[in-house]
């Protein structure tokens, strides 16, 4: 009988392919995206701080600060998606990304944000549910919140061009 | 310190992010903005070409059509993003600073209707166009 993998190298793997994508992607650092994982399910964190303001006087999020955590929660759970198979049966060669060798990611193209409430000076947080993924096309969905999962301070929807991948 | 009309052409100085950005506020018109955001490494999204993230470009697009509405002379000087779509026709080429057009085409008592859009080395060939609604208060007669 076929012996599991010990889930200590299935996590490291998962994490190095999840590390590979964010941390090369210097936006995320600009703007403070970071992302959560548990098993295949990833949680966008935007980490508060005082330059995601927008209007200094009354201390609420900046729209389009907003907007590109959003985006990227999208890009990145999209692309993660893609990878997911050839990660699970080792293909991906994880050197190659570590170095920063970063697969095609997929183009958006067109990307809406629907503004619920304001943005608060809190910690937000973003999952992205695929509706559609095709060969050359997916739609993306994208939820938001801040203190409570229930209550949305923004939700997006957007296409993006599939990456063709080698 | 309250926005005010006269400071409008310094909004980019105002707000954190924009500034975060080194963005510039280069022309502020009635209902009409335009915004550039200089080409900075820490803002790519694609880390083989070079080019900027989509959300780098969103935010210029918000920030010019906020200072377009509240530039608009029939309303209050501060708004808030109802609705924004955002269509990428081509990816703004690595290098070059990105600039921003806005403009209110309609401004109800409650709602500004905006579009906008951004280019980096041709104008003709826009990058991304912008549409949305946003928070506009009439003033008071």
């Amino acid at each position: 009988m076929a012996r599991f993998e010990p889930v200590q190298e299935v996590k490291k793997r998962r994490d190095a392919v999840l590390r590979a994508l964010v941390d090369h992607i210097p936006f995320h650092a600009f703007l403070g995206i970071d992302f959560e994982r548990k098993g295949d399910e990833l949680t966008g964190v935007l980490r508060y701080a005082p330059h995601v303001i927008g209007n200094p006087l009354i201390e609420r999020m900046h729209g389009g600060g907003t907007k590109a955590f959003l985006e990227s929660t999208a890009i990145i759970s999209l692309s993660w998606s893609l990878l997911w198979d050839r990660m699970e049966n080792g293909e991906l060669d994880l050197k190659k990304l570590a170095a920063g060798e970063l697969p095609p990611l997929p183009r958006t193209i067109n990307f809406t944000t629907d503004y619920l409430r304001p943005g608060l000076p809190r910690d937000a947080y973003a999952r992205a549910t695929i509706a559609r993924a095709g060969r050359r096309y997916a739609s993306v969905q994208v939820e938001a919140w801040q203190d409570n999962r229930a209550v949305l301070f923004a939700q997006s929807t957007g296409h993006f061009k599939m990456p063709e991948l080698a | 310190m309250a926005l005010t009309r006269d400071l409008l052409n310094k909004f980019t100085e105002y707000s954190p992010l924009c500034k975060a950005m080194d963005m510039r506020t280069e022309e502020v018109g009635a209902g009409f903005a335009r915004l550039i955001l200089p080409y900075e490494t820490k803002l790519i999204g694609d880390p083989v070409t070079g080019v900027l993230h989509g959300g780098a470009i969103s935010t210029l697009l918000d920030s010019t059509c906020g200072v377009a509405v509240m530039s608009h002379p029939e309303g209050e000087v501060n708004t808030a993003t109802i609705d924004l779509r955002i269509d990428y026709m081509r990816p703004a080429r690595a290098g070059f600073d990105v600039t921003a057009e806005a403009e209110v085409y309609h401004a109800t008592r409650t709602v500004a209707f905006v579009r906008g859009k951004a280019w980096a080395d041709d104008p003709d060939k826009p990058s991304a166009i912008a549409t949305g609604a946003f928070v506009f208060a009439w003033k008071a007669p």
